[in-house]
């Protein structure tokens, strides 16, 4: 649970894309009371990552959103009011790490499979199925590598891709 | 520690009279079972109100803790007793009401599989609760409850649900009877942590101010911080409008006293909010039906918050200093920081403005809403409880029921919920037993639940139930002849019963007003009968407007005061 004295200051007028670090209880329902605020605004969530923290009373949640800055702080301060809250707080690149992982699936004849794994070798990928007509390749990176990838793998047809979502961790000694 | 053969719903019994709840309300139904065995298997000191609709219920556990100023519970069974009391959770949501409702379920190895009278009230109230449980093993029972007592009544107030399903209030409990309650997520003994850089600049701001403000809300009344606002507001000579939930913190007849500000606030008390320099906010909401249009609102003022949700902070209004904290420990911070100062030309002007635009109506031509709650007003000497339901009758009651002290104004605000009032006033009386309890409805309104006519007999509430009958859904008729041409939809109120026969049928005395001149002597017949509830049956001109009123969405200074003469577009704001 939040509670600022301070003055209200918008935290990121510019950028439309932001990340929330959300530490809630890990009981049921958690992930429909936090979606709820979100979607009684008419806001959509992007992408959302959930798991059991080190201590498994509690879940780290990663949520990526977009839309206005200024109805973006009433929806971190009405998270941070939910009782099963410990904390939601944004992040920026300049505080955090910010990584997520892709899996992209192509069809790839046996005579193009080279070219397909320079292009994942570039990227630091793996590829984590093979067979003579198709090929998947997992990537993981901050958001616009991803992106980058898969613009490279465009060349092939892509039969499909998913994404993880975002994770975020602050830098250095401070709590995420 | 554990005491044997006692089943979960036993246990639950008994913590709810640890916790000093006085009153559930209820209804029972299969599911349920269990827990209504366990209030005749327990010896409590708590009394349970058989209603006759689940919304009663809510409503008068509602009405109850608006008027003490602690939750009663709400016992109900699953599916549609659950169902129907959403509406209601919706309301005490809305204005900050704590309670603590609980609903009987099906069995929990049939969740989800469509048994009989089965929902998912867990899913369905999660917006509409400061927070609910499903309850998955026997033993957690205690330790739930307590945190949902906690939950309720501390920082800023509000229901909670308890979702029961049947299998686990029937099972043996084995567990702790005083648990620790597990709440990392939820701090409120911060909210008595007032931060000093925020107070001292407050007391900057009120030293330097001219024409100073001060808007008294719900969440000064919640603290009880009558004390703490009236030195403040005497010592800086400062006038005090208040929000319709904020009635009564500050007395109505003092002389600093505005009256209530907004949509159909008095003009003084909105004029003050359009000429002021500086605008202290003590525990309100900015909401809409006061501020008009948001960035109109106060726009050469400076403005003080102080509110003990953080997640106020900016949502309408952009303060200049925000005080996050409770209004009793954030007022008497101030306090110790201001001097006794003198405005006398700010108020001079605001008195010419109260009389130049007084409150008033007509005594001829039929029998006026205005006339009948002005006469209760002065017969009860504005001390009893008024529970109001909602339209335009709210509204003049708001502006001539002048309330003196806090939690004796009942009047659904925020989610502006018809049927709220009568039952409110069960819950209230029940309450204070010894105070001259009214219950001011129109006729749409009571229709909604005045089935609970029976609950006031049985239990021989001396509620005066006034219906205050204009045969019309009032405030959206003045909607529709203001900015729809005069076109009626939905609105016409034919076919009401004859609300003496009606109450006679229940065993409920009443009487009839048809005329101004009747007024006087028929509610002090009334005011008089205290063997149970009366009813008192108001028949009043058809068509009538609030004035002043803001349109939605316009700005203050768009006020108007008496019936345009020319058009009037639609309001952009909402409702």
């Amino acid at each position: 649970m939040i509670t600022t004295t301070d003055t209200p200051v918008p935290v990121n007028l510019s950028g439309s894309v932001h990340t929330l670090s959300v530490l809630v209880n890990n009981s049921p329902g958690v992930l429909m009371r936090i979606c709820q605020v979100f979607s009684r605004r008419a806001f959509n969530i992007d992408s959302l990552v959930v798991s059991q923290g080190r201590d498994p009373s509690f879940s780290r949640m990663t949520i990526g959103v977009s839309g206005e800055s200024s109805g973006l702080h009433q929806i971190i301060m009405q998270v941070g009011k939910l009782i099963d809250v410990i904390h939601c707080f944004e992040h920026t690149s300049n505080d955090s790490v910010t990584k997520e992982m892709i899996l992209i699936k192509i069809l790839c004849a046996s005579e193009e499979r080279s070219a397909a794994l320079q292009i994942t070798e570039h990227f630091g990928g793996k590829t984590v199925d093979l067979t003579p007509n198709s090929m998947v390749v997992m990537i993981t990176g901050d958001s616009p590598k991803l992106d980058a990838a898969v613009t490279m793998f465009s060349q092939y047809e892509i039969i499909e891709t998913v994404r993880t979502g975002k994770v975020v961790m602050a830098r250095g000694e401070q709590a995420t | 520690m554990a005491t044997n053969t006692m089943d979960g719903a036993q246990a639950l019994i008994k913590t709810l009279d640890d916790l000093g709840v006085e009153y559930i309300f209820g209804y029972s139904g299969g599911a349920a079972i269990p827990i209504f065995d366990a209030l005749e298997t327990v010896k409590t000191r708590m009394k349970f109100i058989l209603v006759r609709h689940e919304q009663g219920a809510v409503h008068m556990a509602d009405g109850y803790a608006r008027a003490a100023g602690k939750p009663a519970a709400v016992l109900v069974t699953s599916g549609p007793g659950a169902g129907n009391t959403v509406t209601g959770l919706m309301t005490a949501m809305m204005d900050s009401v704590p309670m603590i409702v609980i609903c009987g379920q099906t069995v929990t190895w049939m969740l989800g599989k469509d048994a009989f009278q089965e929902a998912d009230i867990f899913g369905i109230t999660i917006p509409v609760v400061k927070h609910n449980w499903l309850v998955r093993e026997t033993n957690a029972l205690p330790r739930i409850a307590r945190e949902a007592y906690h939950i309720a009544t501390t920082g800023r107030p509000g229901p909670v649900l308890i979702d029961i399903p049947k299998d686990i209030s029937q099972g043996a409990f084995s567990g702790e009877m005083k648990p620790e309650i597990q709440l990392p997520g939820y701090h409120p003994e911060r909210n008595f942590e007032i931060d000093q850089k925020q107070v001292k600049a407050a007391a900057g701001l009120i030293a330097a101010a001219q024409r100073p403000v001060i808007l008294a809300g719900q969440g000064c009344m919640i603290a009880r911080a009558d004390k703490e606002l009236m030195y403040l507001a005497e010592t800086l000579d400062c006038p005090v409008a208040s929000t319709l939930l904020g009635k009564g913190v500050f007395p109505e007849n003092h002389p600093l006293s505005l009256g209530m500000l907004g949509m159909h606030g008095t003009a003084y008390a909105n004029k003050s909010m359009i000429e002021c320099d500086l605008l202290i906010n003590i525990g309100s909401r900015f909401d809409d039906r006061i501020i008009g249009q948001p960035d109109k609102f106060c726009q050469d003022a400076k403005i003080i918050h102080i509110d003990i949700d953080p997640a106020e902070s900016g949502k309408m209004i952009q303060p200049d200093v925000m005080i996050v904290g409770d209004a009793k420990a954030a007022v008497a911070e101030i306090n110790e920081m201001i001097a006794p100062v003198k405005h006398t030309e700010w108020n001079s002007k605001l008195d010419a403005y109260r009389k130049k635009f007084p409150l008033g109506y007509k005594k001829q031509g039929g029998l006026r809403m205005q006339q009948v709650i002005d006469e209760l007003y002065h017969l009860t000497e504005g001390g009893a409880i008024v529970s109001t339901d909602v339209g335009q009758h709210q509204m003049w009651a708001a502006q001539f029921y002048k309330n003196h002290e806090s939690f004796h104004w009942l009047s659904s605000g925020g989610a502006g919920t018809m049927g709220f009032g009568f039952p409110a006033a069960i819950g209230a009386q029940l309450a204070f037993p010894e105070k001259t309890v009214i219950s001011i409805s129109g006729d749409g309104g009571f229709q909604m639940t005045l089935f609970e006519l029976a609950t006031a007999a049985i239990h021989k509430l001396p509620i005066k139930i006034v219906v205050l009958n204009n045969h019309y859904l009032g405030m959206v008729r003045q909607w529709q002849e203001l900015f729809y041409e005069d076109r009626t939809s939905g609105v016409d109120l034919i076919g009401n019963p004859d609300f003496c026969k009606l109450a006679a049928s229940y065993g409920i005395p009443s009487v009839h007003i048809k005329r101004p001149a009747d007024v006087t002597k028929q509610l002090t017949k009334a005011l008089e009968y205290n063997e149970g509830p009366i009813l008192i049956h108001a028949e009043c001109v058809k068509t009538d407007n609030v004035f002043p009123m803001i349109p939605a969405g316009a700005a203050l200074e768009d006020m108007i005061t008496e019936a345009p003469k020319a058009r009037m577009a639609k309001p952009v704001g909402s409702t």
